[in-house]
């Protein structure tokens, strides 16, 4: 289950990198919409700037430091970049894990 | 106050600004009407209304990212980093303990390459920044019993021409300034006699000054600079 205060700051991410983009990129708010890879509008200098801007609105809306491109998530058997959904995805995993273990200390 | 971009003062961020280099250089810039933000272990004893200081170690991920979020929504922007924070320790290499070995790295490298790529995060924004990374002629002139600290030294010259070709698309400039030893605090343990063996390696033969460094640190942050990235100074002609 997604939290939807992690949909949203993924499509204010998206947003963000719209604006920013000096190609033109349309990248529709939807967990369909692919990002990297076959049938994705981003090359990897794209993504880069893209995931920067995830983590920035993760880290303003939760309140805790993010950091999405590490080993774990490079080494996937399913890309967490491939689609805005899968990132969503991932990035809720990232917060209830970080949860959990902020319970425990 | 002066103004950069036709907007708001500049924002620099110094790492070690506490004392020595860091502290000459925060003094330099508040001086020149810039708004500067600088980072130590410990506090600073330089107070200024264009001057926070933040107590941190540049090795610390969550600390680090912290303060970058201080900058972001106090200032909003981020024009400058300096990253001049950095520990030294004199040794033969055969007697060198682990736990020095990895302090050296990890302050000098792993707290340069932590706030390069959180201020660039801040810089891409406006699509413009400059990076000033601190080397030293300990790389070039190979000088023994500084094998750690040049390695690490090392390591930053190559990381920062790199990340200059990774980040000019994002407008920002990245380079490095190799000083030649400077009387401060990191040096104080070297005996003198060897102080003047290194600066008889010099083409100019005389200790380095704080001002010297600042001047290379302008030249490089300058906007005129946004041609000049992937490069390093050594200082006395190294």
């Amino acid at each position: 289950m997604i939290d939807e205060r992690v949909t949203n700051a993924v499509y204010r991410a998206v947003d963000h990198f719209i604006e920013q983009s000096e190609k033109g990129h349309q990248l529709r708010k939807s967990p369909a919409t692919i990002l990297f890879g076959k049938g994705g509008q981003l090359d990897s200098l794209d993504l880069v700037s893209f995931i920067i801007e995830v983590e920035q609105e993760i880290e303003q809306e939760f309140r805790i430091p993010i950091v999405l491109a590490d080993e774990r998530a490079l080494s996937q058997k399913h890309s967490p970049f491939m689609t805005l959904g899968a990132l969503s995805e991932y990035v809720s995993q990232l917060i209830d894990e970080h949860e959990r273990n902020r319970r425990q200390e | 106050m002066k103004e950069i971009d036709g907007k708001n003062s500049r924002v620099l961020l110094i790492t070690g600004s506490s004392k020595g280099i860091g502290r000459h250089l925060v003094e330099h810039y508040v001086a020149n009407g810039d708004l500067v933000v600088g980072c130590s272990r410990g506090p600073s004893s330089f107070k200024h209304a264009h001057y926070h200081h933040f107590e941190v170690d540049v090795t610390n991920e969550d600390a680090v990212k912290r303060m970058f979020a201080e900058i972001s929504s106090k200032y909003g922007r981020l024009d400058v980093l300096v990253n001049n924070a950095g520990v030294a320790s004199m040794n033969h290499m055969l007697l060198t303990p682990v736990s020095v070995a990895r302090n050296i790295l990890e302050t000098n490298f792993l707290g340069t390459f932590l706030f390069c790529r959180e201020a660039s995060k801040l810089m891409k924004h406006r699509k413009f920044g400059r990076i000033v990374n601190l080397t030293s002629v300990a790389v070039p002139l190979k000088v023994e019993g500084e094998s750690v600290y040049a390695a690490s030294k090392a390591a930053i010259i190559n990381f920062t021409q790199i990340i200059a070709r990774e980040l000019s698309s994002f407008g920002i400039t990245v380079n490095a300034v190799g000083p030649t030893p400077i009387h401060t605090a990191l040096i104080k343990g070297v005996p003198d006699d060897k102080i003047q063996k290194l600066i008889r390696r010099q083409a100019i033969q005389r200790p380095g000054d704080m001002k010297d460094i600042s001047n290379v640190v302008d030249f490089f942050i300058q906007p005129e600079s946004d041609f000049i990235t992937g490069q390093v100074i050594f200082l006395g002609g190294v």
